[in-house]
């Protein structure tokens, strides 16, 4: 190959190579515009290797596919409580007290470090479904057994850090920084949810 | 020349690869498949259609269990309808708060309904002989997808003097020629909802087409990708090689 | 400079502190930058290079499929298929490392052939060599055990055949193999142990490259005259002209393997790997992958039960004591005409094996393994040993660069002035 390439002698070649280095020159400018594109192309290409790596690591679609739960809410009493896992995750579904719900509903919005209704939490006030993890760190709070302790305020305690929630699963003490989430959920009747 | 050499050396290697999937058993025809060839595609048609031939005449007896109803939406099917098909099937789920497992209609993230619960249960009902899975049954046979097609379509009198053993049937292109499962296509077996008539031959091309998608269902993507990674590749190799003619312009070699 | 710095030519501040401390910089610099190499390196010396790259795409394919794939023999079938439905680029990653395999031992054949022919494997690069025999060595075990995973057919009944090789061992075979397997025939502890193997054998073969690379940085590149580099006139700096021309063959490389992945990825497969492994079912013919096929074939070729694993496991062997069987003191097939017809005889016949390892045992196809097993170590026993003493070389060039620029240059007689000519550290 490079049989186009003319003969010059070693020392030539030498002077060639140093002179390059110059800015300036046609030749090295050409060269340098080449050698940009080239790499630029490269780096485009070493780019698009390492996406399909990194996409492999999100969740796959058997995993997507389970996104719902059902459960039937018809065997919960006034005051009980379940918990149902729904992506892996524990959900409490609490059947509240008229006094639980009179005591969420009452407090100022003020008073809270993560302001929500409980209107907006519990469209029907009677039902609380959330998700039972701690804002804070990921823990899952105690409140769910009769026995457990339920804060300051009545409602979930996390033993991990020390955060209080309220009837309607509000954070009011604590390092938490926001509310127990709500899952999107449905009715399909009045006794039967599903989660997801 | 010596890159040529070594090209060529590249080149009988890959040559080396069909003496692997040389078996006893007679080639089948070339169907002609939409999807053979190295840039071809699914016919949406014959994938819907080939579904079901196969929800109607194959899971009686063979499962699919790769697949779940979810991946109906990527034949062409709607959410709705997919929903609807899942619905006609009953799966196992549990246990209940009884500790019970009990029968609920699938969802779209459930498996296809396996006809038998295990193998023992499939060879109990099948004279012995087991109804292999379908998902990748493509895959699983030399020139699988032609192989099918001829299969299903290959079943015709012995020619004379040869003995079909009891509960066996004889076809053209089963290796060895006696295969358990029987003819099961017939004409107008099934009844098509885009009124193509459902000869024989059209059965068996669509449901190849269906399992051919089932075994590779990233065919299509990955030869789209394949396209752009190759055009990506020429335009690189052409910068790299002037790159290269540059670099190596002043020195003699 | 504070004292016990190492002294660095850097200028950029970060590099200049790290390197002051740990000369990585310089280090690379010395060995990848203007590291004096050959100038008359064809593109046969590009597969090292690839087969470098091609390593490092096996690792890390390999470590996301390991992120989804389960090692159980209830599960690891469907953990494959999953990968290949469900995981987002899973099918992609999964035939990059099912065709990458294919494409190592393409990429590793022709770089040990290359050797073969111009005489890397000769003295200073004994060593060199046999790093590089151990690494194809490790390659073969750790392509066996990652076919099995899968846990196909093909898979099942090649660990069961390879594993029982070792019970041709008089006395102790039995037990060899009963250990291998974990129980008594290849079962979950089997392909639990292989996957642990699988996983752990890429970063040992990682550790032998580097011993192989630090052994050829020593030695120096060998080059298609097979005469070593007498002065900077006979070589150039390693960058950039060797890591551009080296790019070039990467680009044709890459185009081969995403044609294989992309168009036909389970064409250097076996559609019996598809069906799920089966203890109580041999398939009819059972053969492994291609790239073992040559071995396969000669271990076929033996009808006695140890003689045939011991020959086999010699045909890798006696490439360890190929420094010494060949006598020549040329290197390049170039200036042995007698020999290269051995050598190119030896490759026809090395693709004979391979294709007679994918035929049944039987009949001619015995005889023909017979015979070209016999070729096989005919090379290496009597073919190289006698040539080094029978063979007439031609006249070797003076030097690589005489031999490059041709009588016509202006170089005068003697050694070009040191001086004048590249100095290794002068980049371009």
């Amino acid at each position: 190959m490079g049989g186009d390439i003319e003969v010059i002698a070693m020392a030539e070649m030498v002077t060639a190579q140093g002179a390059s280095q110059g800015a300036g020159q046609p030749e090295a400018t050409k060269r340098d515009f080449l050698k940009l594109t080239t790499t630029a192309f490269a780096a485009v290409g070493v780019g698009a290797i390492v996406w399909p790596f990194i996409a492999s690591m999100n969740p796959a679609r058997d995993v997507l596919a389970l996104a719902s739960t059902e459960l039937d809410l018809s065997p919960i009493a006034v005051g009980q409580s379940v918990t149902v896992m729904w992506r892996g995750k524990p959900v409490f579904v609490r059947h509240r007290t008229p006094e639980q719900i009179a005591a969420a509903r009452a407090v100022p919005l003020s008073e809270l470090k993560d302001p929500a209704t409980d209107e907006s939490r519990a469209p029907r006030p009677e039902w609380l479904v959330m998700i039972g993890v701690c804002t804070h760190l990921g823990c899952v709070p105690l409140g769910q057994k009769p026995t457990d302790p339920t804060g300051d305020f009545n409602g979930w305690f996390c033993p991990c850090h020390g955060s209080h929630y309220d009837t309607s699963g509000r954070i009011r003490r604590g390092p938490a920084p926001s509310n127990l989430e709500i899952p999107p959920y449905s009715f399909m009747s009045p006794t039967q949810i599903r989660i997801g | 020349m010596r890159v040529i050499r070594s090209l060529a050396l590249a080149a009988s290697l890959l040559a080396a690869g069909p003496a692997l999937a040389a078996g006893s058993a007679p080639t089948p025809p070339d169907a002609r498949f939409g999807f053979a060839g190295l840039f071809g595609t699914f016919d949406r048609g014959a994938l819907q259609r080939g579904f079901q031939v196969y929800k109607e005449v194959c899971a009686a007896c063979h499962a699919m269990r790769q697949l779940s109803y979810r991946n109906l939406l990527e034949i062409g099917l709607s959410e709705a309808q997919v929903r609807e098909i899942a619905a006609q099937f009953q799966v196992t789920d549990g246990p209940n708060d009884e500790g019970q497992m009990f029968e609920r209609p699938a969802r779209l993230s459930d498996r296809f309904r396996r006809p038998f619960p295990n193998e023992q249960a499939a060879r109990a009902a099948n004279n012995g002989a087991y109804p292999p899975d379908l998902s990748v049954i493509v895959k699983a046979r030399p020139d699988g997808a032609n192989y099918i097609a001829a299969l299903l379509t290959g079943y015709v009198d012995p020619p004379p003097g040869v003995e079909v053993m009891e509960g066996m049937h004889y076809n053209a292109w089963f290796p060895g020629h006696q295969i358990a499962m029987p003819n099961i296509l017939n004409p107008d077996g099934v009844e098509y909802a885009d009124g193509t008539p459902a000869t024989v031959e059209q059965q068996a091309r669509d449901v190849t087409t269906f399992l051919a998608w089932a075994a590779e269902p990233e065919l299509e993507q990955r030869r789209r990708m394949g396209v752009q990674v190759l055009i990506f590749l020429a335009i690189l190799g052409g910068l790299v090689y002037a790159t290269k003619r540059k670099v190596w312009a002043d020195v003699k070699h | 400079m504070a004292i016990g710095l190492h002294d660095s030519p850097f200028k950029n501040p970060v590099i200049r502190w790290v390197d002051q401390r740990l000369p990585v910089f310089t280090m690379m610099q010395k060995e990848y930058g203007t590291f004096p190499t050959p100038r008359n390196f064809n593109y046969f010396w590009n597969f090292g290079a690839l087969a470098m790259i091609n390593l490092l795409i096996m690792i890390a394919t390999g470590v996301f499929l390991s992120m989804h794939y389960t090692a159980h023999t209830a599960y690891a079938f469907d953990s494959v298929e999953r990968i290949m439905r469900d995981v987002n680029y899973g099918w992609l990653i999964r035939y990059v490392h099912m065709n990458g395999a294919s494409m190592f031992f393409i990429v590793v054949y022709i770089h040990i052939w290359r050797g073969l022919y111009y005489g890397s494997y000769k003295a200073p690069r004994e060593l060199l060599w046999m790093l590089g025999v151990v690494i194809f060595l490790l390659m073969m075990a750790t392509a066996f055990m990652g076919y099995v995973l899968p846990w196909g057919q093909m898979s099942f009944w090649g660990a069961t055949v390879i594993t029982n090789l070792f019970s041709a061992i008089p006395l102790v075979g039995h037990d060899i193999v009963i250990w291998l397997w974990g129980g008594f025939s290849v079962d979950n502890p089997t392909l639990n142990r292989f996957f642990s193997l699988h996983y752990l054998l890429p970063f040992v073969i990682v550790g032998v490259v580097f011993l192989h690379v630090a052994a050829l940085h020593i030695t120096g590149s060998n080059n298609p005259l097979g005469i070593e580099p007498k002065g900077p006139q006979d070589t150039l700096p390693f960058h950039p002209y060797y890591t551009i021309k080296d790019s070039v063959g990467m680009v044709a490389y890459f185009a081969v393997f995403a044609f294989l992945v992309f168009f036909m990825p389970n064409y250097l497969g076996h559609p019996d790997n598809y069906i799920p492994a089966n203890p109580l079912s041999t398939p009819a013919h059972i053969v492994p992958e291609w790239y073992f096929l040559p071995f396969y074939a000669i271990l076929r070729a033996v009808p006695d039960k140890l003689g045939g694993v011991v020959l086999m496991f010699g045909s890798i062997a006696i490439l360890f004591v190929l420094p010494w069987l060949d006598t020549s003191k040329v290197r390049s097939m170039r200036f042995r005409p007698i020999a290269r017809i051995f050598l190119l005889l030896w490759t026809i016949n090395f693709f004979v094996l391979m294709w007679v390892g994918a035929k049944p045992a039987e009949g001619h196809y015995v005889l023909i393994a017979q015979i070209a097993t016999v070729i096989y170590f005919a090379y290496f026993l009597v073919v190289l040993p006698a040539l080094g003493r029978l063979e007439k070389p031609l006249p070797l060039p003076e030097s690589i660069a005489r031999a490059v620029l041709g009588p016509n240059a202006t170089l005068g007689g003697g050694p070009v002035p040191g001086a004048v000519a590249a100095k290794p550290m002068d980049k371009a």
